[in-house]
This record gives C-alpha cells, structure tokens and sequence, in this order.
C-alpha cells in the first residue's frame, strides 16, 4: 500500500508500524465515576468493519508522526489521512 | 529407436531457422546423453529439434509424459537443472533458454524414464482417485505417520531439492514509472509505442527472453510486414527512448495495492556462469497505470490417453514450428472446436509438414482447407495408441489415423490472473467460451488485447491503441494520434466442446496433478461442489502450472455434473504468484547472517580482542562473559567476573540499554503519566527508578532516568522493549496529550555507557574525572547525576545507580569516545583488579541482588505482583493507573515475588519450574506460582531462584516444591526474600 503522509507525500506502508483503531485517542478520563468501564471498553472493544476505517499509522522510518489514515478494508482504498496529533487537538476543542 | 541414441549433431526435427540463429549451436544434455540446439532455442524446442518425446513421468500414475505446451503454462514438461549445489527441481523445459553445456534431467521417476518402476501405480489406478488417501490410509491409524505417509511421499511428487545451500545471489530492487506494460505482444507493444512516442515513464515487461508474444508464432502481419519484423522494428525504436525501460526475461507476478506490481527478473539464468551478478532480481514496481496485456493461454480437450507424449496444444505446435523451426512431428493430426486450430494444420502444411487428419468436433467451419489434408467434421478422437510416445489415433467414426503428434484446441482462456489479485472476479463471456476479467480491477488496471478476450490480431491493436491514448489522457498526456498499426482480422471462431463422451478410458484434465473427467465427477458425486473444494479434494489446478491448461475445461465437466451454466459454477481465486517464485529470490540479500540488521557496541572491538563470548540481545551483540585462559567451564568464568566485581571492581557495557532524551515545559507531568511513578518531583541532578506499565495495568518496563535540568530529562529503556517504548511515548505525546510541550529524541546509538560496580568503583573513577569534580559519597549519593568532564576535558554523563548491588556508577560519553573510554577504564582500574563482565555476571548480580529483567516484567504481572504495588501512584493520571486497581489484580492472595533456595544446597534449580505446597497433588488447581529466574550464586555457593508465589510476602520460611514434570524434576525450596546479597542496601549507598 502507499499512503499519502499529509507532509512527507506519498510513502511504501512498509516504513510504517500499524497500531489499529483510530479510537485509541479518545482516552477516557481517569477521573470519571465509572472508569474502570469506560477504560476497560476503550481497550477491549473495537470495531472491526469491512469497509471505511480510521485507524492508526506510526511513521517509524520516517518522520515519526503518528498518522489517521482512513481506509476502506475490502478495497485498501486510502480515503483520507491526518496528523493523528492535529486531530487528537480538534477532539480536545470539540469536548472543551 | 531410442530418440537419447541418435548422434548429437543431427536435429531431425529441425524445419527452418524460425528466429533461432543456427550459426550458434549449443551442446547441451538431458538425462546424460548430449544433444545440440541453437541459440534462440528453449530447452523444450531442442528436446523437440532432437525428436526426444518422453521427458517426464506424471505425478500419481507415473505416466509416460511429454512436452505439451511452448509457455510458462507447461504442466508436464518439468525438468531438473544443473547439478550439485546449484540443482534446481521443477522447471519448466518451455522457458528455460537453452546455453551451451546445460545439463537436464527427467525427474519423478525410479530407474530409468523410460522403464519407471513405479509406473505400476498406473495399474494401481482404480484405486487412485480423487481423495484416495482420505479413503484408504484410514485405518490403523498408527500407520499414517510412520508407513503410508511417507511411502507416499516418497512415490509421488515432482524434483528433489539439493539440499545444500544456494550458491547463487539474489537481489531486491525498486522500480517506478507511470504506466507499466504486462506483457509483448501485438496489444503490449502497441500499447508502448504510444505511450513512448508522447514522453511517457514506461517499463515494459515480458516473461519471454524474446519480446512480440505471438507475433513471434505465428504467420500474422502487421503494416504489411512480416508479424515478426515489425516486432524488431518497434523493439529497436522503444530501445533508443531513455524513458522506456524494456524487461524480458520478466514476469510480473502479482497485482497488489495501489499500482504495486511484483516482478521476477531472470537475469543470468540464460548463462552458463552468473559472472557474480545476482541470479535473479525481485522486483517492486511502483506505476500510475498499468496495462495488461499477457494474452491468451490454450486450453485441451479431454478424451480418453489424451495425455501420451505427442499430444500438445494446437498454438504450441505452431509456435515451435514458426519461432524455433521445429516440427513437433513428422506426421501430425490436429483436433479442434475452433478455427484457430485449422491454422496449425493450414500453417504446418504449408511447411511441408505431414498433416494426418484435421479432425473438428464442429459440423462446419468457413475456413480454407489445406492442401492435401484430410478434414473431418463432426468427429471426436476417442482414443489414442503408443507406449512412449503417440502412433496413432482412433476417431468416433471407427479410423485410426497414424500420428506422432497430435494438436488439440478447445479454445484459448485470456491470462486474466492479474486482474483477479485484488478483488477481481472473471465473467463469463460465451462467444468466446471463456473467463474475461470482471468485477473490480486492481487500482490503475486496465486490460487489452487477448487477456481481455480480444482475439484478433486486427481488433487487439485498434483496442491497444485506443485505451492506451485513454491511459495518456488520464496521465495528463496528449497522445499523438497515428494511426494504430493495421492487421487483418482472422477468425477465432469457437463452439465450445469439452469432452469426448463417446470413448472409454482416464480422460485426463489436470496433466500436472492428474486428475481426470472421472476424478471430477467423483468429487461431485461425493459432495464436493464448490470448485474450491473441487480444488482441494482433487488437487486440480495445484502446484507449479496452478492449472493454467486445465481448469476451465475441469470446471466445465464440473458445470455439467451439477446442471448448472459454467459462469454459475464460477472459478477458483486467482492468487499471486503468476508463476512460480525462487524462496530465494523473495529472501534476496537477507540471508545468513544479513538476515537483520547487527548492531555492535563502541566497545565490541575491544571486548573481541579480549576473545569475549557474545550473545544477540535483540538486534546487538553483547559481550557474554570474558574467559581467561585455563578456564574450562563458562561458569568458571563467569563466578570469577562476579567475585572479583564484588571484592574489588568490574566493568560492563551497557551501551544497548534504549535511551530516550525528554526535554519541554511540560516534561515532568509527561513522564509522570508515562511512568507508574512521579517524575516531575525529582530533583536536578537526581535519577529515579521508573516502573512503566501497560494500560492495562499490566507491568511493561523499567529502568532509571535522570532529571539532568529543569526541563530536560534522560530516560532509559530495557535493551528489548527501546524501539517499542519509544514508539509509544510518542503515541503518547502526539496522539493522547497533544498540548503538553515536550518533544522526545532517541538517543540511544548516541551514548556508549559503561557500568563501574564493586568497592573501588569511585577510586577507579576518580583517576580519570577531571579535577573539580566531587565524587565522594556526600557530593555525589547514591542516586545522583551530573554532567562532568573526563580524561582532561571529554564530555560525559555519570550515574551513580547499580543493578548488581554494589557501590556503582555508570558512565556515558559520546559513541565516538566509547571504544577508548573502555580502554582507559580498564587501565584506568588494573591497579584495583579491574575486571571486565559480561552479560551472565549481569545477571547472577541482579538475581543475587533481587532486581527484577524481562523474565519478571513478561507481561503477566502486575507492580504489586513485583513487589512495587506502592509505586503506583493514585493521585496521578497515568497510563495504566485506572486498570491497574481491578479487583483480580489485586487480590489478597495475589501472586508476589520471592527468592528461593533448595532445602538441599546442592541442587540446581530450575525456571519455569511451578510450585506447589508439600503434600499436595501436581495439578493446575493446586499452581501457587512458578519460579522466573535462576542461578548459582558464586557469593552464596548454591543455587537461588526468583519467582512468583501466592501470598509469598507472608510464606517467608515455607517449605514448597519446585515442580517441573516436563523434565520430570521435583526440588524442595524455601521461600525467602528475593534479596540474596546485601538486602538493607549498604554497600550501594556506600
């Protein structure tokens, strides 16, 4: 696959590292009354859909960022990709 | 008359020069006796030119097997290469181009080819059908392992390996371009001419040594030239365009994501010496567009013995004919359900070819009859006769036909392959009778020409011409609008026939597997209908041909066993390879020991010189231990480097361990989610231990980090997880806590660090720190850090953390310097008996000492479990924190842990050993924990043990078993503290 890294261009997914769901960045709060649930389903539960996807790349031969590539899963078509920091920041503004 | 008895210098069968250049002729041998060809030959065409039919034996039956096809699609024609190391099974005498001094074998035979003894197997044939050993080795089961599979085994199956290592290179490259051509035929070249002509980045790849495809075949012309000439024509042009690059001797072998094609190139194959050049070269192509042009493959019709030598398909006798100049016989038949067929008998006897009959399943056909030739229409061959070879042919109409070849068509399936690798499905296409690619292409995809099941020569360049301008439009290309090259049209009419009914006797399908018309209906009748479970119960389309000549006609037979229309019966996935693959080629350069990379400390070339043992430690080589002369046992060695560190002073390499430079505002709250403990309260100049767990509460990793300025911190790794704790403190940073500003830097092939342990560390440092510098045990307590000069004013780090117990240091400077600071340390300490000690000392130390390494921190445990549970702070967010506090990680009875020592000192220990109470029965219910990490301990003079034990904080004194049935041991132990030496931590802080 070749994904297109939003500063870098396109680049071989072999430079990459796969984490997975791109749900990871909603980390819950610790502090929440029910923690230990929302912790336990942030970890464990993850969708796993044939079709558009938004998981997580980490750039390791290359520049680091840590990427939101938007993927379809039957077809591998890349349909967007993100600085996974920029939009962990756009999260943060959304909730505050 | 043997064809192996003949003299090498004549080619009886040799008609005309074709394309071969007969001013060079090539010795070359098969099965010991040698023969001759010409440059431009296949080994298949020389076999051929010398009249040799029999070359193989077929897989089950043993079968008497001959050469069947001209291409890569060859299922019988599987020769062994080459002798000693460089023997290579398997491999197709239809593409392998013939040099001078090319030995080849038969293979798939006991005794000699022509007189197999395990032709018997084809008597044996009633009893070998489809799923025969699912049916008949059932019983005693026993017997499957030790008798029937390997009497198997060893009867069927194809080459035998050398067994020895490859002598030859193989190599890796990167292609790119904008528009990659698969395949040289009249669609290909076609196709690169235009696209070369308007600039474009073109790679143009064909399995052939010679580029042109059929146009190299066949009789066909092309802008008024012979077919042939206007192939050198446009080969030369497309030669001189440095934007073109020209592959033969290439096979695309896979369609993958995104315009990613993989490639085989044969690069010396074709001499007798690879010259130290790499064999092969796999390649990865990189294309915006690509267009697939890999033609047409020919497929059989199945009738009763349709597979004795002589019996080939109808467009491989022509190509010999016309590319290599070799009749296939001297007297040939043809039979056909298709017009194409009628031109091998039209083109061989305008050769002057005895053509025997041309017999048609059809009731008619519109095409010209050739002179002289018998024409039957609406007649089947039923059966055919010879040993070793054809001699005759019987028909539906009761004739027998002399024949020593016999050219069968059913119909040609497009190479639709390649565009099935993504998500492609082939459609059914009836007026051609055959699979043409459907559903979703690969990206960037398109097909021309035969593949997509255009079949005349005139049709294939208009459409190569017209889709490749498509291509340029889309490339941002305008395309010069010549004229496409011009050719007549001739016919490919086809009425689809796929069995002759009428005969008795195996009709074969598969000739590579074996499997014939009745093994497929067996397969139906006992529930396999699915053509994937056809595939694997009969194992039709398998191995090294993947059933190119067979499939479509098996799933035909399929089709009309179930009732159903063939494009209901659908085929099987098209996966890559295209053909087969070199394991060797996909290894390329990482073999041995370039397997990974290897990573060496500064200091590896002096622990060498000191004749160190060392050990892989992830991708590093670490020194092991040191042996000195006259020590016979590591151990030996190790004990001394451990006593003599902690009578005196010792010196290890701890360059390997990851280093991770912290710096930013915000550092400290960083390093205080990360870590289980708090880091924004040290103090400057200060290390602290750092417990790293998983989100999930589990413990991950440890070590020290330094708070070398306010902002700026030094964190180090465990060796194993420095890539991975890394990569996910940068997950950290830039993906859950975006807003702190702290940036991270791996610094840890930056940094040699050395660790000085024992009683005369400091007095050894002393000799090299510059002046100015306090090191006494006020000015720098155990648990500083400074930054500092050494040996008259080299930077350097020092540390003052031990992990084997004793009073110890370590010592970073700048890699450069790494290989000398070693050398002076050890001058530096030989007044004290400085000794040098590797990574067992290491760990007898820690054990020794009670510190916990990867055995401990394996993923299972928690910071209570280690001991540590305090260390987790709950007042703090931090990653882990939360799951860390559930209920079954922290229950009463949970595991902790412990040291341990056999009840009788002379016993060696065991890790992985489990325990449980006295008395009590070996099962898991009664698993109270297991044992980590042992050794002998050279301070303690017996064997200790670290591990993991229920409750183990309250059982000090307890006597358990260390049980271990794999190895059938029981030892007693007593449960005591994991602090062997020195458990108040005086001589550390001393």
């Amino acid at each position: 696959m070749i994904i297109p890294h939003p500063l870098l261009g396109p680049r071989d997914a072999a430079e990459f590292v796969y984490l997975g769901d791109a749900s990871l960045l909603q980390r819950p709060d610790w502090q929440a009354a029910d923690a230990d649930r929302q912790f336990h389903d942030y970890l464990y539960l993850r969708d796993n859909p044939a079709g558009v996807h938004r998981e997580l790349w980490f750039h390791e031969q290359g520049d680091r960022s840590w990427l939101v590539v938007t993927r379809d899963t039957l077809s591998h078509a890349i349909l967007k990709v993100e600085l996974a920091r920029e939009v962990a920041r756009a999260q943060r503004e959304a909730t505050a | 008359m043997s064809a192996s008895m003949k003299p090498s210098s004549t080619q009886p069968n040799r008609i005309s020069a074709g394309l071969v250049d007969r001013t060079q002729t090539l010795q070359f041998s098969f099965n010991g006796n040698t023969f001759s060809g010409h440059a431009g030959d296949t080994l298949a065409s020389a076999l051929l030119a010398n009249g040799v039919k029999l070359v193989g034996r077929s897989f089950k039956y043993h079968r008497p097997r001959g050469i069947f096809t001209a291409g890569s699609e060859e299922p019988n024609a599987l020769l062994q290469l080459h002798e000693g190391a460089r023997l290579e099974p398997n491999t197709r005498a239809t593409v392998v181009e013939l040099f001078d001094g090319l030995q080849a074998r038969s293979q798939n035979h006991r005794g000699s080819l022509k007189h197999d003894l395990l032709a018997v197997n084809d008597w044996l044939s009633p009893f070998l059908t489809a799923g025969f050993y699912y049916k008949t080795f059932m019983w005693p089961k026993a017997f499957w392992e030790k008798l029937y599979e390997p009497v198997i085994r060893a009867a069927a199956g194809l080459g035998r390996l050398s067994l020895q290592e490859d002598p030859d290179h193989y190599d890796k490259g990167f292609l790119h371009c904008e528009l990659l051509i698969i395949g040289t035929g009249p669609a290909g070249l076609t196709a690169a001419l235009t696209a070369a002509r308007a600039g474009v980045r073109v790679i143009v790849a064909d399995e052939d040594f010679r580029m042109g495809g059929r146009l190299n075949a066949e009789q066909l012309s092309v802008d008024g030239m012979a077919g042939r000439d206007w192939v050198q024509q446009t080969l030369a042009e497309l030669a001189t365009l440095e934007h073109v690059r020209l592959l033969p001797r290439t096979t695309v072998i896979g369609a993958f994501d995104h315009g990613i094609h993989g490639a085989l190139e044969r690069c010396t194959d074709h001499m007798p010496d690879s010259g130290g050049k790499p064999r092969q070269i796999l390649w990865r192509i990189y294309s915006q567009r690509a267009l697939l042009c890999a033609g047409a493959t020919e497929r059989s019709i199945a009738f009763p013995n349709n597979d004795r030598p002589g019996v080939m398909l109808a467009g491989a006798v022509r190509t010999y004919a016309h590319r290599f100049g070799v009749a296939a016989g001297q007297r040939v038949a043809v039979f056909t359900n298709n017009d194409d067929g009628w031109r091998t008998a039209q083109d061989l006897s305008a050769l002057g070819v005895e053509v025997t009959a041309l017999i048609d399943s059809r009731t008619s056909s519109n095409q010209a009859v050739p002179n002289g030739v018998k024409v039957l229409h609406d007649t089947r061959v039923v059966d055919t006769q010879g040993r070793h070879g054809l001699t005759a042919i019987k028909l539906s109409n009761g004739q027998t036909i002399p024949a020593d070849c016999l050219a069968v068509s059913g119909g040609w399936n497009p190479n639709v392959h390649l565009s099935c690798h993504q998500r492609g499905r082939p459609q059914w296409r009836e007026e051609i009778a055959a699979f043409v690619p459907g559903g979703e292409l690969p990206v960037g995809m398109r097909v021309i020409g035969a593949a997509g099941g255009t079949l005349s020569l005139g049709a294939i360049l208009r459409e190569a011409q017209q889709v490749t301008l498509e291509v340029l439009q889309e490339l941002g290309y305008d395309g010069v609008m010549a004229a496409a090259p011009q050719a007549d049209d001739e016919s490919a009419a086809v009425t689809a026939f796929w069995q002759v009914r009428d005969g008795k006797g195996r009709a074969w399908l598969d000739l590579q597997n074996d499997v014939t018309v009745k093994d497929v209906k067996l397969a139906h009748q006992e529930g396999f209908r699915s053509v994937e479970h056809l595939k694997r119960y009969t194992t039709l389309g398998m191995a090294t041909d993947q059933g190119k000549t067979a499939n479509v006609a098996a799933l035909a037979v399929l089709a009309d066993c179930a009732g159903k229309s063939i494009a209901e019966t659908g085929t099987t996935i098209f996966r890559p390879p295209y053909t087969p693959v070199p394991i060797a080629a996909f290894a390329g350069r990482a073999r041995g020991k370039a397997f990974r990379p290897l990573r060496k400390t500064p200091g590896h070339q002096w622990a060498a010189e000191q004749g160190a043992v060392f050990v892989e430690a992830g991708l590093w080589l670490r020194a092991q231990w040191f042996p000195k002369p006259g020590e016979t046992h590591w151990r030996d060695t190790v004990n001394r480097e451990v006593l003599q560190t902690r009578a005196a002073v010792g010196v290890c390499d701890v360059t390997t361990l990851g280093k991770i430079d912290i710096q930013g505002r915000d550092a400290g709250v960083f390093l205080d989610r990360v870590y289980a403990n708090t880091f924004s309260t040290l103090a400057v100049g200060k290390v602290r231990y750092g417990l790293m767990l998983r989100e999930d509460g589990m413990a991950w990793d440890d070590g020290t980090t330094a708070r070398l300025g306010e902002q700026h911190y030094l964190m180090t790794t465990t060796t194993a997880n420095a890539v991975a704790v890394f990569r996910h403190l940068e997950f950290c940073r830039q993906c859950l806590w975006p807003e702190l500003e702290v940036s991270l830097m791996s610094v840890t092939e930056q940094y040699a660090q050395y660790a000085i342990a024992g009683p005369q560390a400091r007095q050894l440092l002393e000799k090299i720190v510059d002046p100015g510098f306090d090191l006494s045990n006020e000015a720098f307590p155990f648990m500083a850090c400074a930054e500092l000069t050494i040996c008259g004013g080299v930077m350097a780090r020092l540390f003052r953390i031990s992990f084997s117990g004793e009073l110890a240091y370590e010592l970073a400077v700048a890699a450069r310097y790494g290989d000398a600071l070693i050398r002076v340390l050890m001058q530096a300490g030989e007044a004290f008996g400085v000794v040098p000690y590797g990574t067992e000392a290491l760990g007898v130390m820690r054990i020794e000492k009670g510190h916990s390494a990867g055995n401990e921190l394996n993923g299972q445990t928690t910071a209570r479990d280690l001991g540590m549970g305090r260390m987790v702070s709950g007042k703090k967010e931090g990653i882990g924190q939360v799951l860390a506090q559930r209920e079954a990680l922290n229950r009463e009875d949970g595991l902790r842990l412990m040291g341990f020592r056999p009840l009788d000192r002379s016993q060696m220990l065991r890790a992985g050993a489990h325990f449980v109470t006295q008395g009590a029965a070996v099962t898991t219910a009664n698993d109270q924990g297991w044992m980590t990490s042992v050794t002998w301990s050279p301070v303690l003079g017996h064997a200790i043990g670290l591990g993991f034990i229920q409750r183990g904080q309250e059982r000090v004194g307890e006597t358990v078993r260390a049980v271990d049935p794999l190895h059938h041991s029981e030892i007693e132990v007593e449960i005591v503290s994991p602090h062997f030496v020195d458990p108040q931590g005086e001589r550390l802080r001393g």
